[in-house]
């Protein structure tokens, strides 16, 4: 996965250290800067079994700030905030892979460093009766759901 | 034994006779006879699904998931260029500029069709609208729809892109739109069934092919489409997971 590099960010930023599935771990530089959902648009992106990116959207890569090639092939805690509590994408790995449709209000990252809140629906792509890969389709969420996550999420980091 | 042709009750009015013209060359194509039927309402098309009764359709991307999955139909082509998208619009005079304003009891004029139903409440979801806290107000065509908004009935409605795009300039110059989706994967599809399924990869090649003649061309226009784009069974497949995706 691609690290930050501070020439990327945009205005004052903070450092966290993530740590990601598999003993990975990543250093994060985020801002206080939200960018607001695009009205209309849905954001789309597959993974293979293993949360690896295989297919993004237009309006995907428009919202993250990264390329079609950085995404391809990278895993999709690239767009990991460390606002989020883990308790989240557990939850969701763990729906999904019972072949259940998960959903969410997410925070993103992006890799200016801003962020941008997402209603999240993430599905197993069934094929011959077994799971292939994964697609989350996103919308954009209400205000009202994204104050209570804000809230709920800084309870549970 | 003669066929079953039917397409999505939401076909545009000025394309009806288009549809005929249709069956009528894909016949004498395939020395095949084909009926179409075209049903009023999704309801009674989806009984006719049911009952086994159609072998090929131009569907609502709605009705793809029941089609392919319950019923074994299969994808051969879409037309060239199209998209269904979603318009949401008040009346030019609405103190409304943002989605997120609406509150609960908003009267949301539409239509039944299944697809632009469904986008359209996807963009009203910023202002916590459902179908548990809003109006519907169920319109049998988008001049309906537009008629409810000017005169003041409903607070908002949702159209397919394409109709509201067709409405005079009379009637938009009194309307404002709110938001326009740009989802650019949801599309109808000409689906073939069970029965006919043998005949598939002859059908579709003549689909395909349909814009190099000029007969082919003219009965295209009568339908307002430019030709035919083969359609995958992962592409269909994928529509389909979307919607349902949509649909929770
Ligand atoms: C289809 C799909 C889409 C996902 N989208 C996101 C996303 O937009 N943002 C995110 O932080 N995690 C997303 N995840 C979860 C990540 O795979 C990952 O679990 C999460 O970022 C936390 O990282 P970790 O599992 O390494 O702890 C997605 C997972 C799947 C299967």
């Amino acid at each position: 996965m691609l690290d930050f590099k501070p020439e990327d960010i945009v205005g004052d930023y903070k450092e966290a250290v993530l740590d990601l599935y598999g003993g990975l771990r990543r250093l994060v530089f985020y801002t206080e800067i939200e960018i607001p959902y695009p009205d209309g648009k849905l954001i789309v992106s597959t993974t293979d079994k293993n949360g690896f990116i295989t297919h993004v959207n237009k309006a995907f890569v428009e919202m993250s700030g990264y390329s079609e090639d950085e995404l391809i092939g990278s895993p999709h805690s690239i767009l990991r905030h460390p606002d989020m509590p883990s308790v989240a994408f557990k939850d969701l790995w763990d729906t999904v892979n019972r072949g259940e449709h998960w959903q969410g209000i997410v925070k993103n990252l992006r890799k200016d460093g801003a962020y941008y809140w997402v209603k999240a629906t993430v599905i197993p792509n069934i094929r011959q009766g077994k799971i292939v890969s994964y697609t989350s389709v996103r919308r954009k969420p209400s205000r009202t759901k994204v104050e209570e996550c804000t809230k709920l999420y800084a309870s549970l980091k | 034994m003669t066929f079953q042709f039917t397409v999505s009750p939401d076909f545009s009015p000025d394309h009806i006779s288009g549809w005929y013209i249709f069956n009528t060359w894909l016949q004498k194509q395939t020395g095949q006879g084909i009926h179409l039927e075209m049903y009023n309402n999704f309801q009674t098309q989806r009984v006719a699904i049911e009952n086994d009764a159609v072998d090929l359709i131009y569907a609502n991307p709605f009705d793809a998931a029941m089609l392919v999955r319950n019923k074994g139909f299969s994808p051969l082509v879409k037309p060239f260029g199209v998209s269904d998208e979603a318009i949401i619009v008040v009346n030019a005079d609405s103190q409304i500029l943002d989605v997120a304003d609406f509150g609960p009891g908003t009267k949301i004029a539409s239509t039944d069709d299944p697809d632009v139903l469904l986008m359209g409440m996807i963009m009203l979801e910023p202002a916590d609208l459902n179908a548990q806290n809003s109006v519907k107000i169920g319109c049998d065509s988008y001049i309906l729809v537009a008629k409810q908004l000017l005169q003041g009935n409903s607070d908002v409605g949702i159209f397919l892109a394409e109709a509201y795009d067709n409405l005079s300039n009379m009637v938009k110059s009194r309307l404002k739109v709110l938001v326009r989706s740009e989802i650019s994967v949801i599309h109808h599809c000409l689906m073939i069934g069970p029965k006919l399924s043998p005949r598939k990869q002859e059908i579709q090649d003549l689909l395909v092919g349909m814009d190099m003649t000029d007969k082919g061309r003219e009965v295209l226009k009568s339908l307002g489409f430019s030709g035919w784009v083969k359609v995958g069974e992962e592409e269909t497949e994928f529509m389909i997971d979307l919607m349902d995706a949509l649909s929770v």
